[in-house]
């Protein structure tokens, strides 16, 4: 699901708002999010998920082509905490449906291969 | 002090012609298609923000922490967050102090 059709499900349940004012509102959100992050400040949505920042230290990287060393600094990264009703329902209709056959499009998702055993041990 | 649903609410309220109610309810209903697209097994990706991805897990061998008694962790399925460059970016610049 990308964020216009996000939108799109969101316009045909809320009919009585405009489809600009939904378009509006989602993009709102999105932005209020990334600036609490950006500003330190954490995300908690009950039942959802927390966002938090995580640092990650200094050190040397190396650049892929030339091979020499590269100080970095210290940063901080974007962190998400499955909440527990999220974590639930996600894994219990992995469960129901023993749906294995998770499509996946994401070139550099490492590839947890399933095998049979596993299919069959899932139904 | 953390941002909730209803600090969003209000700045929807704010920021656009909505009123409490319908702020309020497309702040709940924006998490919530995004769990049930998840809970189908539907990545979601929100482009500037980032991408919700989910991972089949095996089952693994694990340990109850208090007893110390081996327990099998079963097959899942689980939600990861990949931010996206922009927010990469914005939060790498913020220069808080760590602790």
């Amino acid at each position: 699901m990308t964020k216009s059709e996000l939108i799109d499900l969101l316009a045909a349940e809320q009919d009585h708002l405009a489809y600009k004012d939904v378009e509006e509102a989602v993009r709102k959100i999105l932005e209020r999010m990334s600036t609490a992050l950006a500003s330190g400040e954490r995300i908690e949505i009950r039942g959802f998920g927390s966002f938090s920042l995580h640092y990650r230290s200094p050190r040397i990287g190396r650049n892929p082509k030339t091979g020499d060393s590269v100080a970095l600094a210290g940063k901080y990264v974007p962190h998400f905490k499955p909440g527990k009703e999220l974590r639930d329902r996600v894994n219990s209709a992995f469960q129901e449906g023993g749906a294995i056959t998770l499509a996946s499009d994401d070139p550099d998702s490492d590839s947890e291969e399933v095998d049979e055993e596993q299919v069959a041990a899932a139904r | 002090m953390a941002l909730t649903k209803a600090e969003m609410a209000e700045h929807l309220f704010d920021q656009l012609g909505l009123n409490k109610r319908e702020a309020k309810e497309i702040v709940e209903m924006f998490f919530e298609e995004i769990r049930t697209a998840l809970e189908r097994g539907e990545q979601v990706k929100l482009s500037g923000f980032g991408n919700f991805d989910l991972r089949e897990k095996k089952e693994r061998p694990g340990r109850n922490p208090k007893t110390g008694e081996e327990i099998p962790i079963t097959a899942r399925r689980v939600v990861t967050f990949r931010p996206g460059q922009k927010l990469k970016s914005r939060v790498e610049a913020y220069a808080g102090t760590h602790r």
